[in-house]
């Protein structure tokens, strides 16, 4: 299956969703109305941080139009003593910030939800909903939230028997790490920090929820995972989740974002005390300021290499923004900074902190820019100190098959010195700079990067039409292209016409449990279980053919998308296709298809080398990308312009946060940039034209040979700019974002 | 709740009458690129629009015979853009007109609106500046004008009594071996708000500067005439000194606050840097002229 001669894997089809999402006709969530719907609005926070003494909500309740009202005492509490895991969420958080509880914890954590016939009546009514405050003091940076007199967030948090707010602590070790430091010839060591930056998505928010008198909930809502919106919706407001049909709607984009909750369980409630279908769409300042950016950093690597150039020893201590409820990723970053890299001895360590922000949410391989951004910085200065390449020095120390990872697996065949040499061979890392304009100052920068991948549960069931066509159905929301990838590998193994199969993404009552879009997983999983699917269909098709000719199935083989008869049989029969035999269906064993649900293993991880050429304006601090190359192991692109998506998209969206991308806060705790204005993405004519080189070394536990592709594009962006425009300027920054102020300080200091 | 009601009168006396007689409670209408969004955020509620477009005066872009122009305040950038003479003339007004908003924001946003919107950073007003541009301005008590740097008052706040608009602008005739040039600086390329502006106007007679504007956004509560910069160039042949003197003018003007969008050190350097970027610029149009 990993030969080149594939006729659809590897093809550039036309994706299933264009023409939808091209001619306005895509339902997004916010797009679907029922007969009846009213509208919920949240009313949230004013205060950083604040006991909720009271919460009146008569008024609201008593103007025409209001249909109902919720507040902490509807939803759902879980005691404090024990995690209620689902997935990696802990449900114990998850309520508080759905619905603020005893306090208030950041600006704009919802304290109330109205729903009314209008949306003007609604916001008329949060108006009217008189809450008591107690204003407590506030903590929004880390190094504040670790002061001793620091106003402590939760007083059941404890670390190390004390009130806290540090959440939790997280450790990879490998080796000795004294002993290894003692071997090395050089050793840096340099402290970093980053700022929390959003996952940016296009699409707000939004969900439509009817639930009916005999309690049957209906939910269409923009998520990455409509199995993940059934469990928190009903662990929330305690219905069962036989009584909730989760139906994904369109999403216009997620990037981690939307593997959690907001508005499902309130809306909910409200349709639930209501009686009508409510619906409940989120602003983009809402969005910025209560959905879940990414944590905000500052860490510490230490890195030896003995003078021939071995990474010896390396350590580093991360410490990483939850927002107001436990939960940063600091495995991503402990376990992925160090990743690429066959080091001896390593010590990782990550510190989950609490402060008053939104709760962080994932965001493209958790962490893991995070720990990379600062591990790839050092290791440009260790290969300055030892005078080596930086290519070379990652090559000779890259991870490979047998590898021992301080977070624990022994890789596989993995392809990573393969990124590195395809960016030593690329013409742009043989190009020189060119000369800059006056003024101006030019630098290349190279960074790598690893990421999990998982696997985990998939559900998927292959109908044969009674013309002849395929439909697949898998439980995956489809945000990186996996139904048009879906389409090519069914295609594949049936050997039909890519047109002639659709991919449809079920609702929680049509197909069977499938984890949530995450963790580059979709790909690797449903294509596992379609494939299985996909072969029980072609079993089933021989079985027919058989019994049509009278012959033993194993005499019939599937090619080309019709059954022949082969061995003492072959030439016996005209071949019957898939159409005849759809036909025949009904004489032959009745309707052909087939399901599989899986919890699927053997997703490796995915690794990626990235090169950059920036130009530096000195006199007003501004950097721009010239040239950026992107080299990445993707197992099999089974759609590469989908994989070229994704390798493109990651590092658009790193240099975003290199360069630019961050919250700002005022004295009192609220987000002074809560937009895309002032929250500064890159625009289109920010970039160059990205670059994106695939690389295939196929993944050996996988049919088609699929690695995860979609979260490995973002880890090494931050480093990579940043080891460019030390290049440029001489002078290497420990923070980000480089904005332009920040750039000049640094020149002029 | 409160009820908008929605006028677009043919004239601007019409327009004034109800718009006075609205006591604060109005808003103008031009392109609504900015009243719309302030509308949609609950910034403002105003109980009566007057919308501007229908009046003739205000949506005409007209070159005197001496060579200067009249345009409307409601006339848009996109419109601007396409007149056949107005950015040969003034190619430094025009970039500051076309950088109100993105592409699609261009169709509606106007020089007036910009101006009476009163931010700091507005992007058509250094230019104005620069380009000495006189407004006129109509209300309940007749017809008056001011230069464009007597308008904005401070943040959201302009100079214009009650009930009096914004009717138009008009620019000099320009002498001979004149150029005039805007630049910004944003931290992206597009879609974003000045964090500092630049709006220069230069004479040259021979190489030697004989007339000089300079106007300064985002620097302060208000878009800034920089007369020392100004100064500083007349007279000069543009060497190292003189524009050092005029940069060193500009950051020395500045009054700018820490924000989301730059600092106070930032701004102050900034300024200077844009100056010098911008007389550039004017002056090779001068040269060219």
């Amino acid at each position: 299956m990993n030969d080149m001669t594939n006729k659809w894997i590897g093809q550039r089809t036309i994706r299933p969703d264009g023409a939808e999402k091209v001619t306005g006709r895509a339902a997004y969530a916010a797009d679907t109305t029922m007969p009846g719907m009213i509208w919920g609005k949240v009313l949230r926070s004013p205060h950083a941080h604040a006991v909720i003494r009271s919460i009146d909500t008569a008024k609201a309740e008593a103007l025409p139009g209001v249909k109902a009202v919720v507040t902490r005492a509807d939803i759902v509490d879980f005691p404090l003593d024990k995690p209620v895991m689902l997935g990696i969420q802990d449900m114990r958080w998850m309520s508080r910030n759905v619905m603020a509880r005893e306090k208030a914890l950041f600006h704009g954590h919802p304290v109330a939800a109205v729903a009314a016939t209008s949306e003007s009546i609604a916001a008329e009514a949060l108006r009217l909903i008189e809450v008591e405050y107690e204003v407590l003091p506030h903590v929004i940076e880390i190094d504040d939230a670790l002061r001793p007199d620091a106003p402590i967030l939760h007083d059941f948090l404890r670390f190390e028997g004390k009130p806290s707010n540090i959440a939790g602590k997280l450790e990879h070790k490998l080796g000795n790490i004294e002993a290894g430091f003692a071997e090395a010839d050089v050793v840096i060591e340099r402290s970093f920090t980053t700022r929390p930056v959003h996952q940016g998505y296009i699409e707000p928010h939004a969900c439509l929820v009817s639930v009916a008198a005999d309690g049957k909930t209906t939910i269409w809502s923009s998520s990455q995972g409509q199995f993940m919106v059934r469990a928190m919706t009903a662990l929330l407001t305690g219905l069962p989740q036989s009584d909730i049909r989760a139906i994904p709607a369109e999403i216009g984009g997620g990037f981690g974002g939307k593997t959690i909750i907001y508005l499902e369980p309130l809306a909910t409630l409200l349709s639930k005390k209501s009686g009508r279908p409510v619906k409940m769409v989120m602003s983009r300042e809402e969005v910025m300021r209560a959905s879940g950016p990414t944590s905000g950093s500052k860490s510490t690597v230490k890195i030896g290499a003995t003078r021939d150039g071995r990474l010896v020893a390396a350590q580093g201590t991360f410490w990483l923004q939850a927002g107001a409820l436990p939960g940063s990723p600091i495995r991503g970053a402990a376990g992925c900074g160090f990743a690429p890299y066959t080091i001896p001895n390593v010590v990782a360590t990550g510190f989950d902190v609490v402060s008053n922000r939104s709760k962080v949410a994932a965001y493209r391989a958790p962490g893991a820019p995070i720990g990379a951004y600062a591990v790839e910085c050092v290791i440009d200065e260790v290969a300055e100190a030892l005078g080596m390449d930086p290519l070379e020095l990652r090559l000779k120390n890259a991870a490979r098959q047998g590898t021992k990872a301080a977070h624990g697996p022994v890789y596989p065949r993995i392809g990573f010195m393969e990124t590195i040499e395809a960016a030593q061979a690329h013409p742009h890392y043989n190009t020189p700079l060119g000369e800059a304009p006056a003024g101006r100052l030019r630098g290349r920068g190279v960074a790598s990067g690893f990421w999990f991948n998982a696997g985990g549960e998939s559900s998927a069931q292959v109908n044969i039409t009674e013309d002849g066509n395929v439909v697949v159905t898998t439980g995956h929301p489809d945000i990186g292209g996996s139904r048009a990838s879906i389409a090519n590998i069914t295609a594949e193994l049936l050997g039909i016409d890519y047109k002639r199969v659709s991919v449809l993404i079920g609702d929680t009552a049509t197909i069977g449990y499938s984890n949530l879009t995450g963790g580059s997983r979709v790909l690797f999983a449903s294509a596992m279980v379609v494939t299985q699917s996909a072969e029980k269909v072609i079993t089933s098709l021989k079985e027919r053919a058989a019994k049509i000719w009278k012959i033993d199935p194993e005499a019939v083989a599937w090619e080309n998308g019709e059954a022949r008869p082969v061995s003492e049989n072959a030439g016996r029969f005209p071949p019957l296709s898939l159409a005849e035999l759809a036909a025949r269906a009904t004489e032959t064993g009745g309707p052909i298809g087939a399901g599989v649900q899986l919890n699927t293993t053997g997703a490796e991880g995915g690794f990626a080398t990235h090169l950059c050429d920036v130009e530096v304006d000195v006199d007003l601090g501004i950097v721009r990308v010239l040239r950026y190359t992107s080299f990445q192991d993707v197992g099999r692109a089974v759609h590469p312009s989908y994989v070229e998506g994704q390798m493109q998209g990651g590092a658009a969206q790193g240099i975003g946060w290199a360069l630019n991308e961050e919250y700002i806060y005022d004295r009192q705790g609220r987000v002074e940039n809560a937009g895309f204005l002032d929250y500064r993405m890159p625009v289109c004519s920010d970039l160059p034209m990205l670059d994106a080189v695939m690389i295939e070394v196929p993944n050996p536990k996988h049919p088609q040979g699929v690695r995860g592709v979609g979260e490995v594009p973002l880890v090494p962006p931050l480093a990579a700019v940043a080891n460019a425009v030390h290049d440029a300027l001489g002078k290497r920054f420990y923070a980000l974002p480089m904005s332009p102020p920040r750039v000049l300080e640094r020149l002029e200091g | 709740m409160t009820d908008i009601r929605y006028l677009a009168p043919g004239t601007l006396d019409e327009a004034v009458g109800a718009y006075a007689a609205a006591a604060g409670a109005a808003r103008i209408l031009a392109g609504g690129t900015d009243l719309l969004v302030q509308m949609r955020a609950g910034v403002v509620r105003p109980g009566l629009i007057v919308d501007i477009k229908k009046i003739a005066e205000m949506t005409t872009i007209e070159e005197t015979p001496e060579g200067g122009f009249r345009i409307g305040a409601a006339v848009s950038g996109a419109r601007l853009a396409e007149h056949p003479r107005f950015g040969k003339v003034w190619p430094g007004v025009l970039e500051g007109i076309n950088l109100i908003g993105s592409k699609q924001v261009q169709g509606r946003a106007s020089p007036g609106g910009n101006l009476c919107n009163a931010s700091p950073a507005g992007d058509s007003v250094p230019a104005m500046i620069a380009a000495g541009a006189v407004v006129t301005i109509q209300g309940p008590n007749g017809r008056r004008q001011m230069p464009v740097e007597a308008v904005p008052a401070g943040p959201g706040r302009t100079n214009l009594a009650p009930g009096e608009i914004l009717v138009s602008f008009t620019l000099p005739p320009q002498p001979a071996g004149t150029g005039d040039a805007y630049l910004r600086m944003i931290p992206r390329t597009e879609m974003d708000i000045a964090v500092v502006g630049c709006g220069a106007c230069i004479t040259l007679e021979d190489g030697v500067v004989t007339q000089a504007r300079i106007g300064l956004g985002a620097v302060a509560p208000t878009p800034l005439l920089v007369g020392p910069a100004a100064a500083a160039l007349i007279g000069s042949r543009l060497e190292e000194a003189a524009l050092a003197a005029a940069a060193a003018a500009c950051s020395a003007a500045c009054r700018p606050i820490d924000d989301k969008r730059g600092t106070i050190a930032y701004r102050t350097k900034v300024a200077g840097v844009l100056l010098r970027r911008c007389v550039a610029i004017a002056a090779d149009r001068a040269g060219r002229a």
